[in-house]
């Protein structure tokens, strides 16, 4: 029995250093082995003959990999604690088949992106969307009204995979050993009363917290324990722009810009479209001064971002500078020296054109009140300083920047990982209790957390993962997923949104307010009842007559409680605030350079490391998967010797280097990028991890490695060498120039791009008679002066169309599965290029020349309009692959989709078929949304389906709004387009891709245009 | 009157003086019959079986784990599968050509390599049709390319050159089978009369089908030859034509051409004679047969490489020339990117064993040396491969967006169906030489002077 008992600790052993590409097919490879079958033969000799008869053998085999995966990893399921409803008769409102949508929201790094509505078929949230009603993701102001969601993020579209994630920790454990729940509370209780009274020796770690509820039970903790401490550990955190904020005004006060009313941008290294908690408001204000509207009125924004790492925000911008992340704050000294807010002691000294500072000046000087300065959390706290200070003089502020009382919930006394990192090591914490993240990992360098969690006296841990954090604290307490726990967390704004589960947890875990509440509370409360508790007592503010309930349920629908946003404050100059931290010296010979490090676009801080569609969804520049690398400009990599020449830099991607800082070492890939500032190289966080679970094991490298504690951003002085050794990375595009093809139609307001086919498309090339399309007519447009590249359109398309993940070898092979991507292109010297991204799904060709091409006829033309796929009769030639010009079509080259692991089952979206290997498949422009919505016009007598009513998957969470779907047919008696997407049509700029070819593509695109400003030259686009 | 004599032709004889009736019987049953098998035999069959092996496997592996294995991808969702399906049909093309128009056009020097040439289609077509049936997702539906009844109220998709490539294919083996046996009824009968053996008497018999002879059977046999050879003409024109379709009906630059048909078909016979000589060389040693295959076979099916290698590089310099005149840039990316893209080694290589090294072969002296030709029909055999690599690999790796731009590197699983169906190929041409006449005993007679002499007085040979 223990041979037996140590044969299945090996196989779990193997079964964990599964990683990658191997996760989604390992464990029937597994239960194939010899070893395996031995064992099972000594554990179950009753099945041994059953075992050898070939017949029932596959049956055997088929349970055991299943029953295997839920053995090894977890140990039982839960009874739930609640009421079960039997379905003798069928509950209010449930329809089999019919999704209902839940408002929740889900926290990260302390803060709601937005609110989310989550569809949930018959128990199972299978897909997020955005809530439309919600400040921090709002519908459009011109959005159509039966639209139904807001916009979304990518964290939040792939948070369903994480819910379903076999890998997550299932059951309590001490020392490795599957504990229960009351086991631990015992373990807890008895610690917690051999303290002192006061709990002189109680640490509590936590991530950022914004959670009203989460704030109070902290609060009550320190009433129990007065002597408790508390701790804020976050590696992507906002400290610089609260110092920033606090130099500034004396106070933590949150700016809250108002893009839809700004005229002109100036961003400082802030990816203000892609990154921070207020992304999705900020990209949909700032796009809404952007789109084809703004362009006829002449209303069109104008944005300058000055960056070392090229970002989306940079791609979007109307001029990008690239400059080093330390020169920035001299660059914005400059700025202000000209518009008279003097920095003094602070270089203005950046080597660049002074015309160049001057019109931007001017510029901002020209919009007084209607423009915004922001800085990005790499920069020092005096560059937000700056950025105040600008927005003071310029008017700005409580015009385009409100100022927000503080949203982040903060200890008072030092309450760095360091700080708590010093007392552990004075053996001074008898109980640590750490409250979600991954410390031991995400720790900076110079702070020894895992070696110094050993001397606490009893470590517990409470998080998602069994990760590194977990393998050395005492206790390990499963987490619950957002989606199985209440809560509540607070937007960029302030505006609290309530988390409501749509799921019964999966596994026995706990919420870190149950955990907490099992800290301070002798009663165990559930999830439930702490909010609800809490908000009871303190009372929601549109709390009328009719008394909490009626409000709470309406909180509870809308997914946040109205009227308890941060209130705006007004608040002064304070006299000294240049007196904020800049940028740290330099040290170092011209040899060295500067490391700027940022969280990673999929990934995050490492969080997300083991969701395979994050770590399979391109990074929205380089395209890479499944990896990071050192980003280093052109120029550079001819300094470092890695290429002969600029034009051939691109050779040296996956050549290592070696970068050396304060005596700590790091071996990274290097990655060409153009634009990116010379003498700097870019690493993301978020890779490295040896303890994510099967799929982020062992992918890229570790940046926490080399990240100071003092200035978590950037480090100055780094010493590079080559390694000699190449990496390979996998990426979906390895070709990034144009060709001097008629791909992404770009332009300035003054002078917009006619295609050289201008005119050429609207002619009919066709001996037969055209189609005519009596009900709906199809069409999708791309407005490709909006897209931001940051992922989120197939994120959300994978999570519709269960889309499989294939691993990185695969990717290698050219073999990724996106429906839809988002292709990037540069233009111009690559220095600093011209950026554009290009959405490309299914054009859903009129003239698809995939349909002619088929022996079988499993890609045919649908009557409104759609190229449709019938997997079921497709035999897999291929050709139809070739012969589409776009190359969107995607082959089941192996069987991709995981057929076996049980938890991913549930999060399939039924009403979309789950393709087998030998198939092909490619972009549907979501048919099972457009079909369920006819349905149900038919029912309500054969209506005319609204705009706005199908929303594809992509479109629907697109924050940009940069994806209309919708029905060209829609048009009055007199032919004037109705429908959004008509009217796009009609624009004089709309274009289709490689329209010259007669494919007539259905989804076409308005050509990227930028609104310059005419004092500055576009060669001036370097230093 | 029989301009086809040797001796009328002026040129070096087709058969070698010194053979009458009863030789060329004796000589060529000999090689199934009368000899020993040699060990030589045993080691290149064993040799080639293990191919056949090796090919089994990838197909099982294939089957169980998918197209996967090979390096395919998007874009490049064609590679090996494609380059040597196409590669392989041509190669057939040859035996159709010998064995029909030029028994139309009456060159009765082909008497001698036609049996053998037809049996080299019938493999290289069988070796082909394996790779559009595996190289499919799911090749177990296979027959629904095919048109039949069925529930599901469908029929192929016509307008698909795949579909046609169904027809195409299995029309010319199928025609391809029946001229080839049809051929062989008169000489297996031979090998029936002659047998020693009781299986030797009842399997040949029964393959000979009652053949006694007789005037009325030689009457009924001409006829029926001659039907098949033309029923077989116009297939080497069309089933080429038709593969060409798979890539000039497609969008794709370097596929969308007008001059496909035609080179195509040059191509294939380029190929197809390039593999006869590849093959007939060592035979014609190894079994002794040079007074058969003399060498003025040698010559003229160099002289036919030379022609149809001068088209072939005709349809390379329209490529370039409709690259330029089109004004489509993309065209002109296609053609620039064959000659310095990624794969540019390839298309030189190409250009070197297709159009520089066959030009050898305008010398006489060139022609008649034997192991010179070996060596230029087998560089053809490897330009031929390439052209087609070409043609399917580097013109999809690098298409219209050039961010779907790609790479494709074979796999092993790639090679081994390669090197698997030259095996299968190579295993059933070995079976062929072993139990049946390579060389057309009856029409063998007919070359020999004693042939010319009765013929005013019988209207055939006797058997």
């Amino acid at each position: 029995m223990s041979e037996a008992a140590e044969h299945l600790g090996l196989a779990r052993q193997r079964l964990r250093e599964l990683h990658g590409p191997e996760y989604w097919r390992s464990l029937d490879e597994l239960a194939q082995n010899d070893e395996f079958q031995a064992l099972v033969e000594r554990e179950f000799p009753s099945w041994a003959a059953v075992w050898d008869e070939v017949h029932s053998r596959r049956q055997f085999l088929k349970l055991m990999a299943a029953s295997f995966a839920l053995a090894g990893l977890s140990g039982c399921g839960q009874a739930p604690r609640e009421e079960i409803v039997p379905y003798v008769r069928q509950p209010e409102g449930v329809v089999p088949g019919r999704p209902l949508y839940y408002a929740t929201a889900m926290p990260l790094s302390g803060y709601a992106t937005g609110g989310l509505l989550v569809k949930s078929l018959l128990g199972r949230p299978i897909k997020v969307e955005g809530n439309p009603s919600h400040p921090g993701s709002p519908a459009a102001a011109d959005a159509p009204a039966a639209a139904a969601f807001g916009p979304s993020d990518l964290f939040a579209q792939a948070s369903v995979l994480t819910l379903y994630d076999p890998d997550r920790a299932q059951a309590a454990t001490h020392l490795g050993q599957i504990r229960s729940w009351e086991q631990f509370q015992q373990a807890l209780s008895a610690r917690l009363q051999a303290l002192p009274r006061d709990g002189d020796g109680l640490c509590v770690l936590t991530e950022t917290v914004t959670s009203p509820t989460l704030v109070a039970q902290l609060e009550a903790l320190r009433r129990r324990y007065p002597a408790a401490r508390w701790y804020v550990h976050e590696p992507v955190s906002r400290d610089n722009a609260r110092a920033g904020a606090i130099a500034a005004f004396g106070r933590p006060l949150e700016p809250r810009y108002h893009f839809e009313r700004a005229d002109v941008v100036l961003a400082l290294e802030a990816d203000f479209l892609n990154r921070g908690a207020g992304r999705l408001r900020s990209t949909r204000d700032f796009m809404a001064r952007r789109g084809p509207a703004a362009r006829v009125a002449g209303t069109m924004n104008r944005l300058y971002a000055i960056e070392s790492m090229p970002t989306g925000t940079g791609a979007r911008a109307d001029h990008r500078l690239p400059l080093r992340s330390s020169q920035i704050e001299s660059f914005a000294a400059a700025v202000a020296a000209r518009l008279g807010v003097n920095v003094a002691g602070a270089s203005t000294d950046v080597g660049v054109r002074p015309e160049w500072i001057a019109a931007l000046a001017d510029d901002l000087a020209r919009h007084r009140g209607r423009g915004v300065v922001l800085a990005g959390e790499n920069q020092p706290p005096l560059v937000h300083a700056l950025a105040h200070a600008l927005n003071m003089s310029l008017g700005n502020i409580g015009q385009t920047v409100r100022l927000l009382a503080p949203i982040e919930a903060r200890p008072e006394q030092p309450a760095a990982l360091a700080d708590l990192t010093d007392r552990l090591e004075r053996r001074e914490v008898r109980v640590l209790v750490i409250l979600g993240g991954n410390p031991v990992y995400t720790a900076p360098a110079d702070v020894p957390f895992e070696a110094a969690v050993a001397h606490a006296g009893l470590a517990v841990h409470v998080s998602p993962y069994r990760d590194e954090t977990a393998a050395n604290c005492h206790w390990h307490i499963p987490e619950s997923h957002y989606l199985e726990t209440w809560g509540d967390v607070r937007a960029f704004d302030g505006t609290v949104s309530l988390i409501q589960p749509l799921i019964a947890p999966l596994y026995i875990s706990r919420s870190i307010l149950e955990v907490l509440a099992a800290l301070t509370a002798s009663h165990e409360g559930s999830g439930h009842e702490l909010v609800r508790t809490y908000w009871q007592q303190r009372g929601l503010p549109r709390q009328d007559s009719a008394g909490f309930e009626r409000a709470w349920r309406r909180a509870l629908h809308d997914g946040f409680i109205e009227g308890a946003e941060s209130v705006e404050e007004r608040a002064a100059l304070q006299a000294n605030w240049a007196a904020a931290p800049g940028a740290p010296a330099s040290s170092g010979s011209d040899q060295s350079l500067e490391v700027l490090l940022q969280p990673d676009p999929t990934v995050y801080d490492g969080r997300f490391a083991n969701n395979g569609w994050l770590q399979e969804l391109p990074k929205p520049l380089s395209k890479l998967t499944w990896d990071n690398a050192a980003y280093l400009s052109p120029a550079t990599a001819v300094r470092l010797g890695l290429a002969s020449a600029v034009e051939q830099a691109e050779r040296a991607n996956g050549l290592e280097i070696e970068l050396i800082h304060q005596g700590r070492r790091l071996s990274a890939p290097v990655w060409v990028q153009p634009g990116h500032a010379d003498g700097s190289i870019t690493l993301d966080l978020g890779y490295g991890r040896s303890r994510a679970g099967r799929v982020g094991n062992r992918l890229g490298v570790n940046a926490y490695a080399l990240r100071p504690a003092a200035a978590p951003w950037h480090l100055g002085g780094v010493a590079v060498r080559a390694t000699g050794r190449r990496r390979q990375l996998a990426t979906t595009q390895t070709h990034h120039l144009m060709e001097n093809r008629d791909l992404v139609r770009h332009g300035t307001v003054q002078s917009p791009p006619h295609g050289p086919e201008a005119g050429h498309a609207s002619r009919r090339m066709s001996l037969y008679p055209e189609y005519r399309y009596e009900g709906n007519k199809w069409g999708m447009t791309i407005d490709l002066s909006a897209c931001t590249g940051c992922g989120a359109c197939v994120v959300a398309c994978q999570a519709e169309n269960n889309i499989p993940v294939v691993g990185k070898d695969e990717v290698l092979r050219g073999r990724e599965m996106h429906w839809l991507r988002v292709d990037s292109y540069y233009h111009g010297e690559p220095a600093a290029p011209q950026t554009f991204f290009q959405p490309v799904p299914c054009m859903h060709c009129e003239n698809a020349p995939c349909e002619i091409v088929c022996p079988v006829m499993a890609t045919v033309h649908s009557s409104d309009g759609l190229n449709d796929m019938v997997y079921n009769r497709c035999v897999g030639t291929r050709y139809c692959s070739n012969n589409c010009p776009y190359k969107v079509r995607r082959f089941n080259f192996l069987q991709y989709s995981d057929f076996e692991t049980p938890s991913l089952q549930l999060l399939r979206n039924p009403d979309v078929t789950v393709r087998s290997r030998g198939v092909m498949e490619k972009c549907t422009y979501c048919v099972q949304r457009i079909r369920t919505v006819q349905i149900d016009a038919a029912r309500d007598g054969d209506r005319r389906i609204r705009d706005g009513e199908v929303q594809t998957a992509c479109q629907s969470a697109c924050p940009a709004r940069a994806i209309v779907f919708g029905d060209l047919n829609d048009r009055d008696a007199q032919g004037r387009p109705l429908s959004k997407v008509a009217q796009m049509q009609d624009d004089p700029l709309n274009y289709g891709l490689l329209q010259d070819l007669n494919t007539r593509p259905r989804t076409t695109y308005l050509p990227a245009i930028s609104n310059p400003n005419p004092a500055l030259p576009a060669e001036w686009r370097t230093t | 009157m029989d301009p086809a004599s040797p001796t009328a032709a002026g040129a070096s004889p087709v058969i070698e003086p010194g053979h009458s009736f009863g030789t060329v019987t004796d000589k060529i049953s000999a090689i199934v019959q009368g000899q020993p098998t040699s060990r030589r035999w045993y080691l290149g069959f064993f040799a080639t079986f293990f191919f056949v092996m090796v090919l089994f496997y990838t197909i099982a592996n294939l089957l169980m784990v998918g197209v996967g294995i090979w390096g395919i991808n998007i874009p490049v969702a064609w590679g090996f599968d494609i380059v040597n399906f196409v590669w392989w049909i041509g190669i057939g093309h040859a035996g159709t050509l010998i064995s029909a128009i030029l028994l139309l056009l009456r060159q009765s020097w082909r008497t001698s390599i036609n049996r053998f040439a037809e049996a080299m289609t019938l493999f290289a077509v069988a070796c082909a049709g394996l790779y559009p049936l595996f190289h499919m997702g799911r090749p177990w539906f296979f027959y629904w390319l095919v048109p039949y009844p069925n529930t599901m109220d469908l029929f192929p998709q016509y307008r698909s050159p795949l579909v046609w490539d169904v027809f195409a294919v299995s029309t010319y083996l199928l025609v391809s089978l029946m001229f080839w046996f049809i051929g062989l009824i008169p000489d297996l009968a031979t090998l029936r009369d002659r047998s020693q053996s009781r299986v030797g008497r009842v399997v040949y018999g029964f393959f000979a089908m009652g053949w006694r002879g007789s005037a009325r059977h030689w009457h009924r046999y001409e006829t029926a030859y001659l039907l098949m050879a033309g029923l077989a003409t116009p297939l080497v024109v069309s089933v080429h034509t038709v593969v060409s379709f798979d890539f000039a009906v497609a969008t794709l630059p370097g596929w969308h051409a007008t001059i496909f048909p035609p080179y195509f078909v040059a191509g294939a016979l380029f190929s197809g004679f390039a593999m006869v000589l590849t093959l007939a060389i060592p035979i014609r040693a190894m079994y002794g047969l040079q007074d058969m295959i003399t060498t003025r076979h040698l010559q003229n099916m160099a002289k036919i490489l030379l022609a149809t290698g001068l088209i072939v590089a005709y349809g390379y310099l329209m490529e370039f020339f409709m690259a330029w005149y089109s004004g489509n840039r993309l065209e002109q990316y296609t053609t620039f990117n064959r000659l310095h893209g990624p794969y540019r080694v390839l298309y030189w290589a190409l250009i070197v064993c297709n159009v520089v090294i066959p030009q050898v072969l305008w010398f006489k002296r060139a022609r008649s040396s034997v192991p010179l030709l070996f060596v230029v029909a087998m560089v053809v055999n490897v330009g031929m491969w390439l052209e087609r690599f070409i043609i399917v690999v580097v013109s999809l790796h690098r298409d219209f967006l050039p961010s779907s731009w790609g790479m494709y590197y074979p796999t092993i699983f790639d090679w081994s169906m390669f090197l698997g169906t030259i095996g299968l190929f190579l295993c059933l041409l070995l079976l062929f030489v072993r139990f049946l006449p390579m060389i057309s005993i009856f029409e063998m007679r007919t070359m020999l002077p004693e042939a010319h002499v009765q013929a005013n007085e019988h209207s055939a040979p006797t058997p």
